[in-house]
């Protein structure tokens, strides 16, 4: 590791997630720090496996275009490397190209000029249940050992890459303007940038980690943020005047969304922050110390996927009545038996009724420690079948059964159900799952992710 | 002073919930002063055996369980009850699955009026 030719390195992270927009005179604030670098992650997989499933992105793409537009206005203007991570949400090659034709969609527009890297993160299924075979694919935590039929009915698996693809895309082409990279772990851009300017690794780490999330480690949670990382210590402090980074709140930060509050496993190792001392150096900033990197034996990526899993169909009704409120389990088991036994020619374990009892568990399901429901109830009943027309017509019955289910005592006979919408079934498309969530081993922390270079205008 | 069974709400700063990931769910309580904190941990009320409890998971399938005293915390990161947003999911983010820690009673000092 060469030691760092300066004496620190700034970044500036306008907000956690790209495409969620940010406050302008924040953002505009942190570039006249003089940033070497604007980093922001686009990728979670915390809305749902329908994005690498269905393809979808987390955001409208003209909701990226309004954050892309500002970004790219200030790399033309200040000539900051831009560096995206995991773009549309999944990182797939699909919202990587995406996102690489809106940047030259805003280039046209404007008549702006970028150096572009693209970085993909589909991972062959081959290559996967080759790998897997070799024993070189692990579960990842309470997930089940990985099946290659699962790999097979996976939409797209992608990789979640280090800082290696980003360093290498930086020195093979030292004139570029813009990385978007598919699938990383979100705080390898600002880690990539510390790295190859020859700062601890460990540091940069702790600083990406912290940083990816924009300010939701002040106080209050913002948006806008600014690391300064040095030789041996990180300082952050967010920019907006109103929040303030305070020992507690960035101490704190690391165990949001987080397995373990002080070991955070990544590509290629794993960050130990059971030593680090968080200093207060002045009302809103604080800085970062003794942050440790442990390497670990094997360089290993998190593979991600998820399957199609059928059609969903979902009614909507509200419950008043006390004497049908104060049955609710015993109808609902009655109506469903009645809708399955109509139903008796679709063989029963392909498809699924579930009640969802808003008012009563509809939140915590069988772990409600609140027995009694309250004195209306919302149902919102998901039927998943094979097709879309099957999903829709056993929730149609059970609807209608449930409408005009008798019970013991009931004396409002002309319906149980009020329903708020129409169409009173409502058809949701496909459902998703994540199919896999499992670390395989890599040879090379680049060979996986191919790097392609372009000058969009 | 006497002590008073109090819900975790009224004492501590923070008591959530999210997703750790797809297959895990994890859970934070932060207090307001490391008082609070140590007060809380000396009590030992919270265990390993009240989670399983509340949440319906084996203790040896708890993922992580610990007072962690640099940051004045109690994380704990369980299996998720199903694999986030499949079908029959209830909370996709998981961040309402936090109310059984909130209403756990610790025995707290209150002052006494006489």
């Amino acid at each position: 590791m060469p030691a760092p030719t300066q004496n620190e390195i700034r970044i500036l992270t306008p907000s956690g997630m790209l495409g969620y927009g940010f406050p302008i005179d924040h953002f505009k604030r942190g570039l006249a720090l003089e940033p070497h670098a604007i980093t922001i992650d686009s990728g979670s997989t915390d809305s749902g496996p329908q994005k690498l499933g269905l393809g979808e992105m987390t955001c409208s793409r003209e909701a990226y275009l309004k954050d892309l537009e500002v970004l790219l206005g200030a790399q033309h203007d200040a000539r900051v490397p831009l560096l995206i991570s995991s773009a549309g949400g999944d990182g797939s090659n699909l919202h990587v190209d995406a996102f690489r034709d809106m940047i030259a969609e805003i280039a046209g527009r404007r008549g702006w000029r970028f150096r572009l890297a693209t970085i993909h993160a589909d991972i062959d299924k081959d290559h996967i249940c080759r790998e897997l075979k070799a024993g070189r694919v692990e579960p990842l935590g309470p997930v089940p050992p990985l099946d290659p039929r699962e790999v097979e009915a996976a939409t797209v698996v992608v990789a979640q890459m280090g800082a290696e693809p980003f360093i290498k895309a930086l020195d093979e082409d030292r004139g570029l303007d813009v990385i978007v990279g598919g699938r990383a772990y979100d705080p390898a851009p600002t880690a990539a940038m510390a790295i190859r300017a020859g700062f601890d690794p460990a540091l940069a780490w702790h600083m990406g980690k912290i940083m990816e999330c924009g300010a939701l480690c002040a106080e209050p949670v913002g948006y806008s943020i600014m690391g300064y990382l040095r030789r041996d210590h990180f300082e952050i402090e967010p920019l907006n005047p109103a929040e303030r980074c305070t020992t507690a709140s960035v101490a704190a930060h690391t165990l949001y969304e987080k397995s373990h509050p002080f070991l955070l496993a990544g590509p290629g190792g794993t960050l130990d922050l059971s030593n680090c001392t968080y200093e207060q150096v002045s009302e809103r900033r604080v800085r970062v110390s003794g942050s440790r990197f442990d390497p670990g034996p094997r360089y290993t990526v998190k593979l991600e996927g998820a399957r199609t899993a059928g059609w969903r169909s979902i009614f909507i009704a509200g419950a008043r009545d006390p004497i049908f409120i104060g049955q609710i389990d015993s109808i609902l088991d009655k109506t469903i038996a009645a809708t399955r036994t109509y139903f008796a020619e679709v063989p029963p374990e392909t498809y699924r009724i579930i009640p969802h009892v808003y008012g009563k568990n509809g939140v915590m399901g069988d772990l409600e420690p609140v027995k009694t429901p309250a004195h209306e109830l919302c149902l919102i009943v998901e039927v998943a079948a094979a097709t879309q027309k099957l999903a829709t017509a056993i929730c149609g019955k059970l609807r209608t059964g449930l409408m005009h289910a008798p019970y013991p005592g009931r004396i409002a006979t002309a319906g149980n159900l009020a329903s708020p919408f129409t169409p009173l079934e409502i058809p949701l498309g496909q459902a998703c799952a994540f199919n896999v969530y499992h670390l395989m081993t890599v040879d090379s922390p680049t060979a996986l992710f191919p790097i392609r270079y372009e000058e969009v205008a | 002073m006497t002590a008073v069974p109090t819900p975790l709400r009224d004492i501590a700063k923070v008591v959530r919930s999210k997703n750790a990931g797809p297959f895990e769910i994890t859970l934070d309580i932060i207090f307001k002063s490391k008082e609070d904190y140590e007060a809380v941990k000396r009590s030992g009320v919270i265990t390993k055996e009240l989670v399983s409890e509340l949440y319906n998971v084996p203790t040896q399938a708890i993922v992580t369980f610990g007072f962690f005293d640099l940051v004045n915390a109690v994380k704990i990161t369980l299996p998720r009850p199903r694999v986030q947003g499949g079908i029959g999911e209830t909370d996709m983010h998981a961040a309402q699955q936090h109310v059984p820690l909130q209403e756990i009673r610790i025995p707290w000092p209150v002052a006494c009026s006489s």
